[in-house]
């Protein structure tokens, strides 16, 4: 009979079988994930463009302000597939909508509202006001007031370094003329400029200052950033173009 | 140690012996504890029979249970358990029920839904939960808006207009309000000062004379303020420029300015820096056709903001 007294007594022994005995759960569940088609949803426009791209280096910034602030902490950014939730916040979180967030923000604590569909949801002035003071747009909220936003300029110096690193990790941001004309034919050609990773910081205040978040285009606030980031969550896949069963098939 | 001892001679231990007088007692599972866990290893197996389990190859086992639902062209369609045809079917399920209602609100002209009380009701109901996920963000929970910000829903004044047909536009499309800046090149500040003071008596606020009448020539002349707000600065809700003959401010806090030289403030800053922050986002591509139209009734009848013409 198989006497168990001889792993008792070999303390490497039972470590070797004790770390394979606690991994079944993560090798059954995690790991076959890599290899099912359909885990993260192919969304394709009629055209076979790619509907959900990488941030804008303006919107990634905005993304590292958003986590250095701890937005995260009251804030999912995971809309489940329930009746209430849908009539809420939206069309549910499609995995492919996260696919090049490093780390993902779907959280499991919210004090405050999902965000996964904050996009558009508000005007650029609301989105200012409401982070300088939110009780002054929602008398009842418990959110922190973020003034400095607005006042300290956004550090663009590493844009570029942080774009590269993204890169390492699997996002397509382009550092070459191979990528970036990999990068039109799956994103077209006006994303794709956004994606190269040399022009990252004329890009960034191009859009600031077109795009004119914070409501003063003559200098690139943190703000800018933020809001720009919140303005484009939950945007990219357009739904009125596709079925609305279309990703019933993948779960 | 002695309660070690009376414990000792009562359980039995499991053989093993380390180092000379080590040794384990033997103290089985209760019986229920047992068997609610073998009970949990056969629901596991049903479980795997019935609903999505297995990793198999680039797929996986997708169970016994089904779901059946109709997609948006109405085509019906069962598919194997998974809970995004589950929200499908609940939706739907939701919808049904609701269905006698909102058909009705789609098949309705606006007046007849604002004169059928049972109609009214249900969109006082359904119109609550839309505008406070929507719109009460900006326009506040009771749609009384904000300064400097978003307009009141609740009173007679109306930018665009608070006609049935204006309002659907509004939500379906959304606004942008821009006034052109007129500081800098255009008036120097003797000029934006004499201009608000013709503004601010408009609703009959007394302001010095001179200035008034100066400010009338250059709202009618060099400043071309009339070509939006009107000769008679009542306005124009095709392009959403204000009526400035009314006490209603939005943008410019006359009422709460205090003193006359702060209202005079006030409205010069506006004149002189113009406005580009009237935002109204489209909500076309987040609400439904029907969903519109009843937050459109909402606005127009229950808050009751509503206008005619």
């Amino acid at each position: 009979m198989f006497d168990h007294g001889k792993i008792e007594k070999n303390i490497g022994l039972m470590l070797v079988l004790t770390m394979f005995t606690i991994s079944i759960g993560g090798l059954v569940e995690i790991v076959p994930l890599f290899f099912i088609k359909g885990t993260v949803e192919d969304v394709k426009t009629p055209e076979g463009i790619k509907m959900v791209r990488p941030y804008s280096p303006l919107e990634q910034r905005g993304r590292d302000i958003y986590i250095r602030e701890g937005c995260y902490l009251c804030h999912s950014q995971m809309i489940r597939p329930f009746r209430d939730e849908a009539l809420r916040y939206g069309h549910y979180s499609l995995a492919a909508e996260s696919q090049y967030d490093h780390p993902f923000q779907w959280g499991s604590k919210r004090t405050g509202p999902d965000l996964a569909r904050a996009g558009k949801k508000y005007s650029n002035e609301w989105q200012v006001q409401h982070l300088i003071a939110p009780r002054s747009m929602v008398p009842e909220s418990v959110m922190p007031n973020y003034p400095w936003l607005l006042t300290t300029p956004l550090d663009t110096s590493d844009v570029a370094d942080r774009m590269a690193a993204l890169r390492m990790t699997g996002v397509p941001y382009s550092a070459n003329k191979a990528e970036y004309d990999n990068n039109v034919k799956e994103f077209g050609a006006d994303v794709a400029k956004q994606l190269h990773i040399p022009d990252a910081r004329k890009n960034l205040t191009e859009q600031a200052q077109s795009g004119n978040y914070d409501g003063d285009a003559s200098n690139v606030t943190e703000m800018d950033a933020l809001v720009a980031y919140l303005q484009v969550l939950g945007t990219m896949v357009d739904f009125s173009k596709l079925d609305n069963d279309s990703f019933v098939k993948f779960r | 140690m002695s309660q070690g001892n009376t414990q000792s001679s009562k359980v039995q231990t499991t053989g093993h012996v380390w180092d000379g007088d080590l040794q384990e007692y033997n103290n089985p599972l209760p019986n229920w504890w047992l068997w609610a866990f073998y009970l949990t290893i056969i629901f596991s197996v049903v479980y795997w029979v019935a609903y999505p389990a297995w990793p198999v190859g680039k797929g996986y086992t997708t169970g016994m249970a089904t779901i059946t639902y109709k997609n948006d062209k109405g085509v019906e369609k069962t598919t194997h358990w998974n809970t995004r045809a589950l929200l499908m079917k609940d939706m739907q399920d939701a919808r049904e029920f609701q269905k006698k209602y909102f058909d009705k609100v789609a098949a309705m002209p606006y007046e007849q839904i604002a004169k059928d009380p049972e109609m009214l009701n249900f969109v006082a109901s359904a119109g609550k939960v839309l505008f406070a996920d929507n719109c009460a963000a900006c326009h506040m929970s009771g749609g009384q808006g904000k300064r400097a910000f978003a307009p009141s829903l609740v009173d007679d004044d109306w930018i665009y207009g608070g006609t049935y047909d204006k309002i659907q536009e509004t939500i379906t499309n959304g606004r942008h309000g821009i006034m052109p800046a007129k500081g800098g090149a255009d008036l120097n500040e003797g000029e934006i000062g004499n201009l608000a003071n013709y503004v601010l008596s408009l609703p009959g606020e007394s302001m010095d004379a001179a200035k008034v009448k100066a400010g009338d020539e250059l709202f009618h002349g060099k400043a071309a303020c009339f070509s939006c707000h009107g000769a008679d600065g009542k306005g124009n809700k095709d392009i959403g420029a204000a009526n400035l003959t009314d006490k209603i401010w939005l943008w410019a806090d006359v009422p709460g300015a205090g003193s006359a030289d702060k209202q005079v403030e006030a409205v010069k800053a506006v004149i002189a820096g113009g406005l580009n922050k009237g935002v109204m986002p489209a909500w076309s591509g987040r609400l439904k056709a029907d969903q519109i139209k009843l937050l459109t009734t909402y606005v127009h009848d229950v808050l009751g903001g509503g206008s005619k013409k």
